[in-house]
């Protein structure tokens, strides 16, 4: 009977300890995780002049919070992919000398269709569709 | 209280002090302790100093790391600007940072000489295991330290080497994303980033390591600096006991020799080579080329970059970090594979591991730097 009691007592004390742990820890942990912070859903952006970008020729542009790599190909195409490597998220660059699209930190390569043609890279590039209008470059995303 | 009347007659006052704290502080233990420690004597007890020099340049973070906290911003807009600051206008801010940074670097390596130094050794052996987990917790700590404050300068090398690194992280089964987000305080490596790195660096690591610390010395007291194996057998067979020095004050001052010798290197390599600051971290740019992470890290870099996309049907990425968790679970638990369980070692393994290790490490990080 005195060792139930004790083990009930038992039971309970350390229950409550418990749940007071469980009660400390609880917002600690809520608290070092990030709230997701809202983003305006970008569809578009301009991305400059025509004639900012020559032939054969790349650059970062801003897409809402994401980097987007802009290509005028030497045959005066224009292309833009995600700029964030597939393969452990370093920004890519176009490659003038290769014609490829080259990611620095472990030496990845895609293709100017956004596949991936050496490297570590796991995935092709995301793509995303170009406008002209007008003497302006516009990215878009697919819909 | 401290007086002149107070004490035997005829006692200096430097006696009378010593006595007064004595009977305050307990120093005579502390005394008879130091003057029963003694240290074993052979072919290997150099190795020995290198614990010691790790901690020395440990104190030295601490104390360089507590000047730049009175300049430092921890802020995407204000922490360039303010490495820059502290290099550029404070007198020895030059100095004071790349002593950081070098010692930083050293402290990193002389941990891998103390590490691989206890292996060959066979420190870790029964009954210090516990030693021995505590001292790769002190080593994942440093290297803790160094991803940490690889990024507070905030410049272009540090910001992508935190891009790949918490990336890593997100590839961990289940937990990753999580992990990833907790890390980066956010989908993505920015200012809330930097703010919470600074905080891991300059109070969640100090105070966890601290207590690690703390918990290695204090086996190291409890169970003295261990004998390899070889040198008792050779003192069992002579009935002789192993040849002993008094740790204080001979090894004691050997060990300050070491020290002064660390601190002379440091103070060259700050001078001779002070730590660059580079280019200020844009996220709207490109990785540049040849970016690579710090040298303790090059190996599994080096390894990230050979392994193709896919192997068989898997991502070459995820096998390439399950192998690392993999070698690492297997290195953490060495003292308990390394007893056969009939009161034996597995010697030949144990230093075959070793080999392996060292020459993994030393290739892949010397490609990792020259490609």
């Amino acid at each position: 009977m005195n060792r139930e009691r004790r083990s009930f007592i038992g039971w309970l004390l350390g229950g409550g300890l418990a749940a007071s742990l469980g009660s400390f820890l609880y917002p600690v942990l809520r608290f070092v995780n990030p709230p997701e912070v809202p983003e305006a859903a970008v569809n578009e952006v301009v991305a400059g002049k025509v004639q900012d970008l020559k032939p054969n020729s790349g650059r970062i542009v801003k897409f809402g919070s994401r980097p987007v790599l802009l290509i005028r190909t030497i045959q005066d195409e224009w292309k833009a992919f995600s700029a964030v490597c597939t393969h452990l998220n370093c920004t890519v660059q176009y490659r003038e000398d290769s014609r490829q699209i080259w990611c620095a930190c472990h030496n990845g390569y895609y293709d100017l269709s956004g596949m991936v043609v050496s490297g570590p890279p796991p995935r092709p590039l995301e793509g995303y569709l170009v406008h002209v209008r007008g003497d302006e470059v516009v990215i878009a995303r697919r819909t | 209280m401290l007086s002149s009347e107070s004490g035997p007659p005829g006692r200096t006052r430097a006696a009378r002090l010593r006595a007064w704290l004595d009977e305050r502080l307990g120093l005579t233990g502390v005394r008879q302790f130091l003057a029963h420690k003694t240290v074993a004597v052979h072919s290997g007890t150099p190795w020995y100093y290198f614990g010691g020099i790790t901690l020395f340049l440990f104190a030295i973070q601490v104390l360089t790391g507590i000047l730049l906290l009175l300049y430092y911003r921890p802020t995407a807009a204000e922490a360039y600007e303010s490495v820059q600051f502290i290099v550029t206008r404070v007198r020895f801010g030059w100095l004071i940072r790349s002593i950081h940074s070098w010692s930083a670097n050293l402290m990193i390596f002389t941990a891998f000489v103390h590490m691989f130094s206890v292996v060959f050794l066979r420190a870790y052996r029964r009954p210090r295991e516990v030693t021995w987990l505590s001292g790769i917790a002190l080593l994942g700590l440093a290297l803790a330290f160094g991803f940490s404050g690889y990024l507070l300068p905030w410049n272009t090398i540090s910001y992508f080497a935190t891009k790949v690194g918490t990336d890593m992280a997100a590839s961990v089964p289940w937990v990753g994303p999580a992990l990833a987000r907790f890390l980066r305080g956010g989908n993505d490596v920015s200012g809330a980033t930097l703010t919470r790195f600074f905080g891991f660096h300059v109070a969640v690591l100090p105070g966890i390591t601290t207590v690690v610390l703390l918990v290695h010395l204090a086996l190291v007291q409890r169970f003295g600096i261990s004998s390899p194996p070889w040198v008792e057998r050779r003192s069992a067979a002579s009935r002789l006991p192993v040849p002993q020095m008094p740790f204080f004050p001979n090894f004691f001052l050997r060990e300050l020799m070491a020290w002064y010798a660390a601190l002379g290197a440091l103070g060259c390599l700050a001078a001779l080579f002070p730590w660059e600051l580079g280019d200020k971290a844009d996220p709207f740019s490109s990785a540049p080329a040849g970016i690579r992470p710090e040298w303790y890290f090059l190996a599994p870099f080096y390894t990230l970059k050979l392994l193709p996309s896919r192997i068989w049907f898997v991502e070459g990425e995820l096998i390439g970090l399950a192998g690392f968790g993999l070698l690492a679970v297997f290195w953490v638990l060495l003292p308990f594979w390394a007893a056969d369980g009939r009161g034996g070692e597995r010697t030949r393994l144990v230093t075959g591991a070793g080999v392996v290790l060292i020459a993994y490490l030393a290739t892949f990080s010397l490609l990792g730097y020259l490609r």
